[in-house]
């Protein structure tokens, strides 16, 4: 069954048509990139997926479920803003992921801090943008999730974190789980990705296998992005 | 050394041509064990079912075999081996002799060249 699935979901905002009767499957195992240019629709269809807002029309299913308090279970979210209290430490932080998820695995999360050398009793006000993004990230994969959704890991930051979180990625892969990313920094991440879904002015118009647009176009994804949403 | 990818193939086939290098070179001599699909992927930076997808071209190509429980390793048939070898140096003289017609040169012209360097 598809972790993820959308039946003509729209999504408006008084005049504005954010998502327009989108229909997609994302099934478990693999790593689908949303990709499309700012103020396309991804943010809106992910918060839709974390049931930060409703659809107006049509549905959206998580494991066959409407968002709702068993799939906030099995959903793992990173936000595209910072938005951990700024006076906690790690040490804490991992006290409330604790607290608030079942399947938050603390030692997988205690190894990776570790790992970056990310002392526990630091606050996230003494760390720089760069780890700051680490921490969040490293919190949000440690969860033994279902669904990842990923809103512009990889926006603003540098190229060595850039490959840290991508990595991270690839390490915590686990077959039964999707990670849905969404970016505008294709390039980055087109090695990482399985699928792609293009999404332009709520619509989407495209969803396909990284190596089925390679071998069909002759070209890269980011190549053929360019192409399609050319200005 | 890194792996870098060209944008205008499949990632997939890049990562069995790059896999293949390594067999044919030596890198990976015959009946030697490969890493987890995951460690391939980590290192290689790719996802792990594009790694997955290579070594099962490579697989089905019969450079690579897996057993059950121990994991992949490279085939210990050495004629197989120096059969893909000829296939890439063939494939390396093509677009040399092609790059050198668009120089100008004809076959006996490159040839004496080629003896001349030697």
């Amino acid at each position: 069954m598809a972790i993820l699935e959308c039946k003509d979901l729209s999504k408006r905002f008084g005049k504005i048509q954010a998502l327009d009767s989108i229909n997609l499957k994302i099934e478990p195992g693999r790593v689908v990139g949303l990709l499309g240019p700012n103020g396309s629709g991804k943010t809106t269809l992910i918060k839709l997926a974390n049931g930060l807002l409703t659809p107006t029309s049509g549905e959206i299913l998580i494991d066959g479920k409407a968002p709702g308090k068993e799939t906030k279970a099995i959903v793992s979210y990173l936000s595209d803003k910072e938005y951990l209290p700024e006076w906690m430490s790690a040490k804490q932080l991992m006290d409330f992921f604790t607290d608030f998820y079942a399947d938050f695995d603390r030692e997988r999360a205690k190894e990776m801090l570790t790992r970056l050398g990310i002392d526990e009793t630091m606050r996230i006000k003494q760390m720089s943008k760069g780890t700051r993004e680490k921490v969040q990230l490293i919190l949000v994969m440690s969860r033994q999730a279902k669904l990842y959704l990923l809103d512009e890991p990889i926006g603003g930051v540098d190229p060595a974190t850039r490959d840290y979180i991508l990595d991270t990625i690839i390490r915590n892969y686990n077959p039964s789980a999707a990670v849905v990313i969404s970016t505008h920094l294709i390039a980055d991440v087109e090695q990482v990705l399985d699928d792609v879904i293009f999404i332009q002015n709520g619509h989407v118009t495209l969803q396909s296998s990284v190596d089925e647009i390679r071998e069909e176009k002759g070209k890269s994804v980011d190549a053929y992005f360019r192409e399609v949403f050319k200005c | 050394m890194e792996w870098v990818f060209r944008n205008d193939l499949p990632i997939y086939s890049q990562l069995v041509d790059r896999i293949k290098l390594g067999i044919v070179s030596g890198a990976l001599p015959p009946g030697a064990r490969l890493a987890s699909v995951r460690d391939l992927a980590m290192e290689a930076g790719v996802n792990p079912n594009t790694m997955q997808r290579a070594l099962q071209e490579l697989e089905r190509e019969g450079l690579v075999f897996s057993q059950r429980t121990a994991g992949r390793f490279v085939t210990e048939d050495t004629a197989a081996i120096d059969e893909v070898k000829k296939t890439l140096a063939r494939g390396q003289i093509e677009s040399f002799l092609a790059g050198m017609k668009e120089l100008g040169f004809d076959r006996e012209e490159i040839i004496a060249l080629l003896k001349e360097d030697a």
